[in-house]
C-alpha cells in the first residue's frame, strides 16, 4: 500500500517535471516559430515604417538607450550604497531602515512605479513623456538589484584582504578601492548584467512614461518606445503576432546573452583564489 | 611656521575619509527618498478626490460602476478580478512549480538536473510582454474553440498565462530551498526506514517550508502585478466575473489602458486604484518579511 502511494507521487512528480518543461519549451519554440520568418538584417537594421514591412532599428536604439542612462546613474549609486551598507555602517536603526526601504523598493510592481514616474518625472520635474523619464524610473527600479548584488559580492571578499591593506597603512578609503571593490568586481558586473536584463524585460513602467512614438529618437526628451512596448502595441493594436514574436526572438536572445555573461562572470568570481 | 607636507597630505587624506564616508550614507539613503517619494506621490495623488473633492472611498472600493464620463468610479469588478486571477494562477501554478523543483532537487539525475535548472532560471528572465502574446495567439483562440466562447479573452486565460509566468518563479525560488536542507535530515529519515519519496514530502518538504513559501508569496507578487500581459488576455470588461469565462479587467489593467486619455478626477482616480494595488502588494511583503524572520530562527 505504502509503495503504490509513492509510486504514484512518484508519478505526479515526473508528470509536473514533464509539463513545466514542456510549457517552457513551447512558449519559445513558438516564440522562434512565428517570427525567424521575420528575422532578416532589414529588420533589425531597418527603419520602422507605419505600413508594415519596416524594422525595428528605431525600438532597439530607445532600448538602449533607457539601458545606458539608467545604468550610469544607478550603477555608482547602487555601488556606493552597497558599499555604505556593508563597509561602513554600523548596524542599527538606520541600516534596517535602508534594507527595509530596498526590500520594498524590489516588491513594487512596474505599473506604480510608472504612475509614479508620470506624475514625477514626467509631470513634475517637466521632462515630459521622454526618453529620460523613463530612464529614470528605470534607475529607481534596478537600483535595489545592484545595491543587493553588489553587497552579496562586498561579502564574499575575505576579512584578511582588509586586514592587510589596513595593516600596510592604507585609508579605508584606499583600501577600498585598491582592494575591496576589484575583488568584487566579476560579482557587481554580474549584477548590473541583471538589471540589463530587467530594463530589457520592463513594459507597463516604461508604457506610461516614455510614450509610444514610434520613430527613431531625436534626443533623449523624445518620447519613443522600447521593444517591449513595441511588442506589446502590434499585438494589442494591430493583432500581428508574427511581428511581436520576430521581436521576442530579438529579447530572447539579448536575455540569453546577459545569462550567459552573468553566469561566466560568477564563474569567475568563484574561481578566484582566496 | 609653515606645516610640514606630510602632515597637510595627511589632513587632505582625513578630510577625504570623512566626505566620503557621507557620500556613500546618502547614496545608501537614497533608496530610502525615492520609496518615500513613490509612496508620498502616488497616494497624494489618490487620496487627493475623496480628501478634497468630497468622494466616498467607500464607493470606490465598492462601487460596482466605472464610468469616468460619468463621474461614476467603482472599482470593486476590478479588485474581484485582480483577486480570482492571482488565486487561480497559484492554484495552477503552485503545485506544478513546487512539484518540479522537488523533481529538479532530489529525483531528476545530476545532469539532467543541471541542464533544466538554469533553463528554467533563463525564463524567469524572459519579458512578461511575451507570456501575453503566447497567451493572445495560441491559449485564447484554444479557449474559444474548445469552450465554445464568442470571445476567448477571459479570466481562465488570465489565470492560465499568470501561472505560466509564475512558474519559473516558483520552481527556482523553491529548488533553491529544497537543495538547502541539511543531507543529514534525509540520511536519518532513510536510516529509521522511511522510503525515498516518504523522506522527501514528510521531512525535506517540511524543512523547506519557509523557503517555498516565499517562493509562493513571490510568485503571487509577480501575478497581481503584472499588467501588458494580461491586458492582452483579459478582454477588459467592467464586469464582477461570476465565471471563469468571463472577460474581466483587473487593477493593474484599469491603470494602463486609461492613464494615457485621463485627466482630472479620473487620473486621480487611477493613482486611487493605484494605492489599492499597492496594499496589497505591502500585505504581501509583510507577509513576506514575516516569513523570512521565521525561516532564520
Amino acid at each position: 500500500m505504502r509503495s503504490f502511494k509513492d509510486n504514484v507521487l512518484r508519478g505526479l512528480l515526473w508528470l509536473a517535471a514533464l509539463l513545466t518543461i514542456a510549457i517552457l519549451v513551447t512558449i519559445v519554440g513558438y516564440i522562434f516559430y512565428k517570427g525567424i520568418g521575420l528575422i532578416s538584417f532589414d529588420f533589425i537594421f531597418g527603419d520602422y515604417s507605419p505600413t508594415g514591412g519596416g524594422g525595428i532599428w528605431p525600438m532597439i536604439v530607445t532600448t538602449i538607450y533607457t539601458i545606458v542612462i539608467s545604468l550610469v546613474i544607478a550603477t555608482p549609486i547602487g555601488i556606493l550604497a552597497a558599499v555604505y551598507l556593508q563597509e561602513y555602517a554600523k548596524q542599527g536603526r538606520l541600516v534596517r531602515m535602508i534594507r527595509f526601504a530596498t526590500e520594498s523598493l524590489t516588491g513594487i510592481p512596474s505599473i506604480i512605479y510608472g504612475l509614479f514616474g508620470a506624475v514625477f518625472f514626467v509631470t513634475t520635474l517637466k521632462l515630459g513623456m521622454s526618453i529620460i523619464a523613463a530612464s529614470l524610473t528605470l534607475t529607481i527600479i534596478i537600483l535595489p538589484v545592484i545595491i543587493r548584488t553588489t553587497e552579496e559580492s562586498l561579502k564574499t571578499v575575505p576579512r584578511s584582504y582588509r586586514e592587510g591593506s589596513l595593516a600596510l597603512g592604507n585609508t579605508k578609503l584606499q583600501t577600498l578601492y585598491k582592494v575591496i571593490l576589484p575583488s568584487a568586481m566579476p560579482g557587481i558586473l554580474a549584477g548590473i548584467i541583471l538589471s540589463i536584463g530587467r530594463i530589457v524585460g520592463e513594459s507597463a513602467a516604461i508604457f506610461l512614461t516614455a510614450g509610444t512614438v514610434a520613430a527613431l529618437p531625436e534626443s533623449i526628451f523624445s518620447s519613443a518606445r522600447t521593444l517591449t512596448v513595441h511588442s506589446y502595441l502590434v499585438t494589442q493594436e494591430a493583432g500581428d503576432i508574427e511581428l511581436a514574436a520576430a521581436i521576442g526572438i530579438v529579447l530572447i536572445v539579448i536575455i540569453l546573452i546577459l545569462n550567459l555573461l552573468a553566469t561566466l562572470l560568477s564563474k569567475i568570481l568563484n574561481k578566484a583564489d582566496y | 611656521m609653515a606645516r610640514p607636507p606630510v602632515e597637510k597630505a595627511n589632513k587632505r587624506k582625513y578630510m577625504l575619509e570623512k566626505l566620503s564616508g557621507r557620500v556613500f550614507l546618502f547614496c545608501a539613503l537614497l533608496s530610502v527618498i525615492s520609496l518615500l517619494l513613490i509612496i508620498g506621490f502616488v497616494f497624494f495623488k489618490g487620496i487627493n478626490p475623496f480628501v478634497a473633492e468630497g468622494y466616498s472611498f467607500i464607493n470606490f472600493l465598492f462601487g460596482d460602476d466605472w464610468v469616468p464620463s460619468e463621474d461614476q468610479f467603482g472599482i470593486f469588478p476590478m479588485i474581484v478580478a485582480s483577486i480570482y486571477a492571482t488565486i487561480g494562477a497559484l492554484i495552477i501554478g503552485v503545485p506544478i512549480g513546487l512539484f518540479t523543483a522537488i523533481f529538479l532537487a532530489e529525483i531528476a539525475p545530476k545532469k539532467v538536473a543541471k541542464i533544466i535548472s538554469p533553463a528554467v532560471q533563463l525564463l524567469a528572465g524572459i519579458p512578461s510582454v511575451l507570456y501575453g502574446v503566447f497567451g493572445l495567439a495560441v491559449i485564447v483562440p484554444f479557449l474559444q474553440n474548445n469552450l465554445g466562447l464568442a470571445k476567448g479573452q477571459s479570466l481562465i486565460a488570465v489565470i492560465l498565462v499568470l501561472a505560466i509566468m509564475m512558474l519559473p518563479t516558483v520552481v527556482t525560488v523553491s529548488e533553491t530551498a529544497i537543495r538547502a536542507v541539511p543531507k543529514s535530515y534525509r540520511e536519518g529519515s532513510l536510516a529509521l526506514g522511511v522510503s525515498h519519496i516518504g523522506t522527501i514530502f514528510r521531512v525535506v518538504v517540511p524543512a523547506a517550508k519557509s523557503g517555498i513559501l516565499t517562493a509562493v508569496v513571490l510568485g503571487m507578487g509577480r501575478a497581481i502585478g503584472e499588467t501588458m500581459a494580461v491586458i492582452l488576455v483579459a478582454g477588459n470588461s467592467l464586469i464582477v466575473p461570476t465565471s471563469l469565462t468571463d472577460s474581466v479587467r483587473p487593477l493593474t489593467t484599469n491603470i494602463a489602458l486609461e492613464m494615457g486619455y485621463a485627466a482630472g478626477v479620473h487620473q486621480e482616480m487611477l493613482f486611487a486604484t493605484g494605492i489599492v494595488l499597492f496594499s496589497f502588494i505591502l500585505i504581501l511583503n509583510f507577509v513576506l518579511a514575516k516569513i523570512s524572520a521565521k525561516g532564520g530562527n
